[in-house]
């Protein structure tokens, strides 16, 4: 109980100081920023679009991780989870040696007319690359976890695969999946070091939330921390709604299966 | 039972009375120095671990804005080192350095173009046009204060298009958070051009880029002062330090790694 009452204090007195910095009036001066409002909203477009490409091409791989068993898995899994690990600064020149002009892919992406350094899908790019774990773990725990019997009853009523998969064990699966979603989009939100050097720091392009944060750090401390109390206030709001919606989904789908019986 | 307290105390290095010996002379110095110096610094600091064994120097190399943010947060330094004097009169009007600092090392800034050269630049004027790929550091980077400066100047240098400056800038496609990453940029090829210091085209980087200088009278000397800090917990190794930089071996030291020494006046110095 101590120990839980600890780490509360370690992670919510940084926060709550940043906070008390800050005057609310100056919160709100800040707001009407042209160059924070941009910076926000491209945070918010990119991190977004990062999470649903992370959803969209995460749901496979872990559907696979979760209910195959094939060789190689273990591998697959560690690979997975790399990004992870990676310092984010390294991300961004691994990026930047896969598909910058001169990259292995690279060449290829220009010769149809993509370019990713620089550019705002370059900023996407770099944070589905770091936020993609998240997802896939959490997706695949969830996948886990539904019961086989479920699927098999689908299986019996000639229900086809791809039919059982998303209305039978997505649907079961949500809460894990939302909560997936919600780490991969808080992780792109607030992703830094794999944006600046992949996709360099330009205003209105490339300079998300956390980039303008760093930048005004070096002139500016006051300016600094309200970005940095703004981007919380965003998160936390986003955070919570997501949270709220997978135990909403959860009590319907605990009812629908109580419902048959 | 007083005694096994005095143990874990000691264990906690905290003593209860004043039982413990003569401060013992720090073994480490660390300095915070401009990411600019980092080749140079490092083989000073090997020289000066060989005159005094036992001495380990650790270095902290950033953008000087954000050491100096960090040494007024109390960063445990013995040394600062800037890469310009905005940031070293910061520290000092914060009362954070012992007694003056002393401009030790000059430098000049060149724009480099990737050795492949995918934008076919010639020459600086070609900056300008339109569709060139060109990073350069932030505007509260000191080598980013500088490249807008030396581009001001140019702007009413002969040979240049009216507004150079203006339209220079408008083909920047990224302002980057210290200099090091403007040059990682151009010599992996993503940029088409950059503006550096012309020591951070060290040798293992020169295989990569082609150097285009700016001449003295449009190039903006940026001046390096150093000084011992107040908190410092090895004082007497940092001032060796200092020292160190300033005789003539360290000058030729930073010499070879192409900062300019600290006597050579230049006829557009930037600073005073």
């Amino acid at each position: 109980m101590l120990l839980g009452a600890l780490l509360v204090l370690l992670l919510g007195l940084p926060l709550l100081s940043l906070v008390l910095r800050i005057p609310p009036g100056d919160l709100v001066a800040r707001l009407r920023d042209p160059l924070i409002l941009q910076a926000l909203r491209l945070s918010l477009v990119t991190s977004l679009a990062a999470t649903v490409i992370v959803a969209a091409l995460g749901l496979p791989v872990a559907y696979l991780l979760a209910t195959g068993e094939f060789r190689g898995k273990r591998v697959l899994e560690a690979f997975i989870d790399l990004p992870m690990v990676l310092p984010p600064t390294v991300a961004g020149v691994a990026l930047l040696t896969a598909f910058g002009r001169t990259g292995l892919a690279g060449q290829a992406l220009s010769a149809l007319g993509i370019t990713l350094p620089f550019t705002t899908l370059g900023v996407v790019v770099a944070q589905a690359f770091v936020a993609a774990p998240f997802f896939v773990g959490a997706a695949r725990a969830g996948f886990a976890e539904v019961d086989r019997k479920y699927l098999d009853a689908a299986a019996t009523l000639r229900a086809a695969p791809g039919y059982a998969f998303f209305r039978v064990l997505v649907p079961l699966a949500a809460p894990s999946l939302f909560a997936g979603a919600a780490m991969s989009w808080a992780r792109a939100l607030g992703e830094f070091g794999a944006t600046i050097t992949f996709a360099g720091n330009m205003p209105g392009v490339t300079q998300t939330m956390p980039l303008a944060v760093y930048l005004a750090l070096q002139s500016d401390l006051d300016a600094a921390v309200a970005l940095s109390v703004l981007l919380l206030l965003v998160s936390l709001t986003v955070l919570l709604s997501i949270r709220l919606t997978p135990s909403r989904l959860a009590a319907l789908a605990a009812r629908a299966r109580r419902a048959p019986r | 039972m007083s005694f096994i307290v005095q143990i874990a105390l000691a264990t906690l290095g905290i003593s209860p009375i004043a039982v413990r010996p003569a401060a013992p002379v720090p073994s480490t110095l660390t300095v915070y120095a401009a990411a600019s110096l980092t080749d140079a610094f490092r083989e000073l600091g090997r020289a000066l671990e060989a005159e005094h064994p036992g001495l380990a120097v650790q270095f902290n190399f950033a953008g000087s804005q954000q050491l100096a943010l960090q040494i007024e947060q109390g960063a445990p330094a013995d040394v600062f080192a800037s890469a310009d004097q905005r940031w070293m009169s910061y520290a000092s009007e914060k009362g954070l350095i012992e007694g003056a600092s002393a401009i030790f090392a000059r430098n000049r800034l060149v724009a480099i173009v990737p050795r492949t050269n995918p934008a076919r630049i010639g020459g600086l004027p070609d900056l300008a046009r339109r569709g060139i790929k060109l990073v350069l550091a932030a505007e509260a980077v000191p080598a980013g204060k500088y490249s807008r400066e030396a581009l001001e100047k140019l702007s009413a240098a002969p040979g240049f298009p009216p507004e150079y400056g203006r339209r220079v800038l408008a083909n920047v496609v990224s302002q980057e958070e210290n200099v090091k990453a403007v040059v990682a940029k151009v010599q992996l090829g993503e940029a088409d051009a950059g503006l550096v210091y012309r020591s951070d085209v060290t040798p293992s980087v020169s295989r990569y880029v082609r150097v285009l200088a700016i001449d003295d009278p449009y190039n903006v000397i940026a001046s390096y002062p150093i000084a011992v800090l107040k908190s410092a917990r090895n004082a007497e190794a940092a001032r060796w330090f200092v020292e160190l930089v300033s005789s003539a071996a360290g000058q030729q030291t930073l010499q070879r790694h192409g900062l300019l020494p600290a006597a050579a006046a230049a006829p557009a110095a930037a600073q005073p």
